[in-house]
């Protein structure tokens, strides 16, 4: 675990999850935090998969320097591992996984690699007198989904507890969510840049946090969490998709705003409230 | 031949799994008890085997608030048939308030009226219900021969019953079904499934373990089929269920809800006194190793 650099103790932040190689939401998303007053940016992993051209993504972050945690994506890529690491059972969602991941194994850069690799897989950062744990999946595995209908109030006070935090951030799952639980703790998963959430709508997610106004008068206190809609233009990534040859499955969730593929994942309550 | 000292060992030579933290408890709150006699069943349920009883929802209070002192993550109702037991949906409420539950039943008693209280009490919840039911083969032919004649009907007019509600149930098949471990297998139990009615199917296939009943049906463990400490790895250990699960029963808490018939498998009274180490001295140890399974969805 990685030791908490002084200067990372901002009064507002933005926490970008699963970028999936969409750059242009990821650059609207970046222009959209700093329009709202974001001191620093973090991305919580998974850059590639799912999109075209995933050498993009990579550069982007760095130009803007957004600090970045592993996901299971720059483990496997930064490591020339076979797969994705995301456990599918089920035939399809196996075979577009491993459609995703070939043509991101394929398509990044050496040098994004080795970047890859050097990546922490936690971080912790102070904000508002709060000790905040970023992680890719959760703090104990990189690659455990945290979704909201499976993560427990009694579950995530264990976590906090067990990690000595008092929020973690995370991603993975590509659904957004936050818990305040009784002890003053937050979990939040900060859900994803790279595609829609599920609901019909083509636009993105990512969380803002801020520190409340009250702070140096009355101490550390739950910090104010906001789930950011960015409207990116998806038809541009949808006509690159294609160019790429990606599947079309890809390009109709990128289109509709529903999942279409790797949904075996899905606990029964988010899986209910998508289309398939 | 399932225990350790069939197999010739002492307890000492088995590899060891450790607890990583309870994210799992599965309660027995039909016990053994089952309104089908299953012919590969792995703890040879039926009308009359009291051997682990009905729990009631007053004794599943004290195991429920040590597993939120424990930050247990999901809970799982089995048996046995749930529903044979009268308190399942209040039982089911108070689960689902502290978190995401699966019951795990043979679909029999899930008529129009029980899936309107079930899905009244999923949408009150905060967490996710699965529904699992289980299917044994392609038609009643396969069904029936192991699950008893008619059932394969009742079982499908069940999980139609579920869908109808706007649950997605989890149908569950054994190895028992030949071929359906394979590719083509899944895929065309998954066509199956899409002709019964379900328009999002999903599945899940389970080993055989060769205990109960199923050692009758087909056979019972070799003494080669046990685990060693030199052909086991340390993430293949911390992949398996007993190193963050544990089950319940009314006779105590057992390492798993494979082996509540094995008195070395019974931990403790309480769920905390049962976090420790456990030596994987069962054949059924060896399945579920080599197979790589859980009983998690």
């Amino acid at each position: 675990m990685s030791s908490i650099p002084a200067a990372l103790s901002p009064r507002r932040a933005a926490f970008f999850g699963g970028v999936y190689s969409n750059s242009h939401a990821l650059e609207e998303a970046i222009r959209d935090a700093r329009r709202r007053g974001a001191e620093a940016l973090f991305c919580l992993g998974d850059l590639g998969g799912f999109g075209p051209h995933p050498g993009r993504v990579p550069a982007i972050l760095r130009e803007h320097r957004v600090t970045v945690v592993q996901g299971n994506y720059e483990d496997s890529v930064g490591h020339d591992r076979p797969d994705c690491q995301c456990g599918y059972t089920d035939p399809r969602d196996n075979r577009f996984a491993q459609i995703a991941y070939d043509y991101t194994l394929a398509n990044t850069p050496a040098s994004c690699k080795s970047w890859y690799r050097s990546l922490v897989r936690t971080l912790r950062i102070e904000m508002g007198g709060r000790r905040l744990l970023l992680c890719h999946g959760s703090p104990r595995r990189q690659n455990e989904f945290l979704w909201r209908s499976t993560s427990p109030v009694p579950f995530l006070e264990r976590l906090l507890r067990d990690y000595e935090a008092d929020v973690i951030l995370c991603t993975h799952t590509g659904l957004h969510w936050g818990r305040t639980l009784p002890s003053g703790g937050q979990v939040i998963n900060v859900g994803a840049l790279g595609r829609p959430a599920n609901d019909g709508r083509t636009n993105v997610w990512y969380a803002l946090l801020s520190v409340g106004a009250a702070y140096e008068a009355a101490g550390p206190a739950p910090l104010a969490v906001e789930f950011v809609p960015v409207a990116y233009d998806h038809e541009r990534l949808a006509r690159e998709m294609r160019r790429e040859m990606l599947p079309e499955e890809f390009v109709e969730t990128i289109l509709t705003g529903w999942w279409t593929t790797c949904l075996e994942i899905l606990p029964a309550r988010e899986r209910e409230a998508g289309r398939f | 031949m399932n225990g350790p000292q069939e197999a010739g060992r002492s307890c000492d030579a088995w590899p060891k799994v450790e607890m990583t933290g309870l994210d799992t408890v599965w309660f027995y709150v039909a016990g053994t008890l089952c309104n089908l006699r299953c012919t590969h069943c792995f703890i040879s349920c039926s009308p009359d085997n009291r051997s682990h009883g009905m729990m009631t929802l007053q004794e599943m209070h004290p195991y429920l608030d040590e597993a939120a002192r424990l930050g247990v993550r999901e809970y799982y109702l089995t048996g046995g048939e749930p529903f044979l037991n009268r308190e399942i949906l209040p039982i089911l409420e108070a689960t689902l308030r502290q978190g995401p539950a699966t019951v795990l039943t043979n679909g029999l008693f899930l008529d129009q009226l029980t899936c309107r209280k079930l899905r009244a009490i999923a949408d009150a919840s905060d967490y996710s219900l699965d529904i699992r039911v289980s299917l044994d083969g392609w038609g009643p032919e396969d069904h029936d021969r192991i699950r008893g004649a008619g059932t394969f009907h009742r079982a499908v007019k069940g999980i139609r019953a579920l869908a109808e509600h706007r649950f997605l149930p989890i149908v569950t098949v054994t190895e028992a079904a030949e071929g359906v471990g394979g590719i083509d297998g899944r895929t065309r139990f998954l066509e199956l499934l899409l002709s019964v009615g379900l328009s999002r199917p999903r599945i899940k296939i389970l080993p055989l373990w060769r205990i109960g009943a199923e050692a009758g049906r087909a056979r019972g463990y070799e003494s080669w089929e046990r685990l060693s400490s030199d052909a086991t790895t340390p993430e293949g250990l911390a992949a398996l269920q007993c190193s963050s699960g544990r089950a319940v029963t009314t006779r105590g808490v057992y390492v798993c809800p494979i082996l509540i018939d094995e008195p070395g498998a019974r931990l403790g009274a309480r769920l905390e006194e049962t976090l420790r180490p456990f030596g994987l001295s069962y054949g059924a140890c060896h399945t579920c190793y080599v197979s790589g399974v859980t009983c998690r969805t």
